[in-house]
């Protein structure tokens, strides 16, 4: 008998805290099997942010690290400086991302550091309990935008791979999304990509999922597929926006 | 090796390159912006890495992930500065990372002035930052002794995975002295076993300060709180002049103004009035048991500092009600003058 279907090695033998229909535990499986694929799990860092993968570091089989809120890339600094040879990733929200710490992931990008960003963008606050993110859609309900969110008041939702795409140095940004099969393959095939570019030292990585959050979005698991479908896709495109040449690319073009 | 001329910011910079301090993260910010001028010339020459952050917010969580994956690593920077790493830096405390902090005081409060201060005496040694955690603080009085206590300062701060802070003041980082790079020996460290090195032939270690059972955090609170006490045990410095002959006063001050209390202390003995001094080196762990032995001796104590009364609130806790207690400061970039401390003690004798 053959076993086709196994936890990867690089995920710990745990029950997440997720909530149902939740992506985070999509997301931190494909992590998992491509770290386990490039052979990468015994030199990984992960870095947990402050929202609802705050705990992370209890479903990864490999070192992390717990960060402060939105500082994650300057944690991932600290260690990649300390130990180029580690295979270093922060896992970030949008309130941890876009929000607070806005200023360390456009400054650690820009400095072009060789590590990788795995970015959920759920347009809510999560763990808080639904509050509104810099990425919550226009008009879109929360507890603190009881009314559906008011472009005219508080402005309109950050696009953060088209706003680091816009630097020169960072060399590979993707957006992908997990709310289908056909996606997921695709946001693993982005992941892999992203990490592959770190272990061969050559670029800062930044791979984006949209994804859902039921609980706080008040939907069932398929209903909020439906709504990411309608509502964030039209608004963040999933596409690649840089990726850097391969040798000899240039030359020959 | 022989003596060389260096202005303190510089001294203290090469001082930590020599103390393996090889890891230096930073934002530029007057009066100690020499450090990391020094440091971005240096480090290139002897294999280490100087790196120009872009705040120190993010500078005290890059001290966090480089120190949690075994770095010996450090920072600089001046009061509002240091403000903004009392985040990162309780989280260092708590996930108990060894890192090295140089506060070149400024005044203040807000963005204040550049000239010298010890307006930081309190959020140094009482936490500053969130929740129940210390650093362990140095004060140099001199050039050379910045120099000396910065391995010193290394050495601790992996001995006991606490940050520690070598709080100095624009005049020591400004000041040019005469200065020695001795050599230091240290008994050996313990491997860095916890750090986060990549899980080959291990089990995973986590770098965390998130407890969500209060039970859980409060054994961390503890074992915190009896790391604090092994300080008090082990680590009081001070330094002490006078003290072996009868003295009417006892003054007690640090730093920049212990220099200028023993220019004082000459002239009071000229007049015929005998002082004593107590220096503290470490402002934690305080020297509270010594203040306490040498007040009793003297008629009364006189802290002088340049805040409005900063470390008087030690020298009061470790005196209590047994001698009055007087206080001289000057602040805003003013240093008190030999003669303003000569004054104030006769103003007190006369009482």
């Amino acid at each position: 008998m053959r076993v086709i279907f196994k936890r990867p090695e690089s995920l710990s033998d745990r029950i997440t805290h997720y909530c149902p229909g939740c992506t985070h535990g999509v997301i931190h499986r494909l992590i998992a099997e491509v770290l386990d694929e490039l052979g990468l799990r015994e030199r990984a860092v992960g870095i947990a942010p402050v929202g609802c993968s705050v705990l992370a570091f209890n479903y990864f089989n490999f070192d992390f690290q717990q960060a402060a809120h939105g500082r994650a890339p300057a944690v991932a600094t600290g260690i990649k400086r300390a130990r180029p040879d580690l295979i270093v990733f922060t896992y970030q929200g949008d309130g941890d991302l876009a929000s607070i710490g806005m200023s360390e992931i456009i400054h650690a990008a820009n400095r072009g550091e060789k590590f990788t960003v795995v970015f959920i963008n759920n347009a809510i606050y999560g763990m808080t309990g639904g509050q509104m993110a810099p990425t919550t859609m226009p008009g879109q309900v929360t507890t603190t935008s009881p009314r559906g969110r008011d472009v005219q008041d508080v402005g309109y939702p950050i696009r953060m791979c088209e706003l680091l795409a816009s630097l020169k140095t960072p060399a590979f940004i993707e957006r992908v999304a997990v709310h289908n099969p056909r996606q997921v393959i695709n946001a693993k095939r982005a992941l892999k990509e992203a990490f592959s570019l770190q272990r061969d030292c050559v670029c800062f990585s930044f791979v984006e999922l949209l994804s859902t959050c039921p609980t706080n979005w008040g939907f069932s698991p398929y209903q909020a597929t439906k709504w990411l479908e309608e509502n964030m896709l039209p608004y963040y495109p999933v596409q690649n926006f840089k990726r850097p040449e391969k040798k000899g690319e240039k030359d020959a073009g | 090796m022989a003596k060389v001329l260096m202005k303190g910011n510089e001294a203290i910079a090469e001082s930590a390159v020599r103390a393996g301090g090889l890891l230096y993260f930073g934002y530029p910010i007057t009066p100690q912006s020499e450090i990391g001028e020094y440091l971005a010339r240096r480090m290139p020459e002897v294999g280490g890495c100087f790196l120009q952050i872009e705040s120190e917010v993010a500078v005290a969580n890059l001290l966090y992930g480089a120190a949690g994956a075994g770095a010996r690593v450090w920072t600089s920077s001046s009061s509002p500065g240091i403000s903004l790493m009392m985040e990162g830096l309780s989280y260092i405390a708590a996930a108990e990372l060894p890192c090295v902090v140089v506060n070149i005081a400024r005044c203040g409060p807000g963005l204040g002035g550049i000239l010298p201060s010890q307006g930081d005496y309190l959020q140094a040694v009482k936490g500053g930052g969130h929740g129940d955690y210390h650093c362990l603080v140095l004060a140099p009085s001199s050039v050379q002794e910045a120099v000396d206590l910065m391995p010193l300062a290394f050495d601790r701060a992996d001995r006991y995975r606490n940050p520690v802070i070598v709080l100095g003041d624009g005049m020591i980082g400004q000041m040019m002295e005469p200065v020695e790079f001795k050599e230091h020996n240290f008994p050996p460290l313990p491997p860095k076993d916890w750090a986060t090195t990549g899980c080959k032939g291990r089990k995973p270690n986590v770098i965390n300060s998130l407890y969500l059972d209060p039970v859980e955090e409060e054994k961390l609170n503890f074992k915190l709180a009896a790391k604090y006490e092994e300080m008090k045990r082990k680590e009081i410095r001070f330094e002490e002049m006078e003290t072996d002959k009868p003295y009417q006063v006892l003054l007690v001050a640090y730093g920049t103004t212990a220099r200028v209390c023993k220019t004082a202390m000459q002239r009071l003995r000229a007049d015929g009035i005998n002082t004593a001094l107590l220096r503290p080196i470490t402002l934690f762990p305080f020297p509270e048991d010594r203040v306490y032995e040498l007040a009793q001796r003297a008629e009364f104590v006189l802290t002088v500092e340049m805040s409005t009364g900063q470390m008087v609130e030690d020298v009061r806790l470790a005196v209590g009600r047994t001698r009055p207690v007087y206080f001289y400061g000057r602040t805003g970039g003013i240093v008190p003058s030999p003669e303003e401390v000569v004054e104030t003690v006769k103003n007190h004798l006369r009482r």
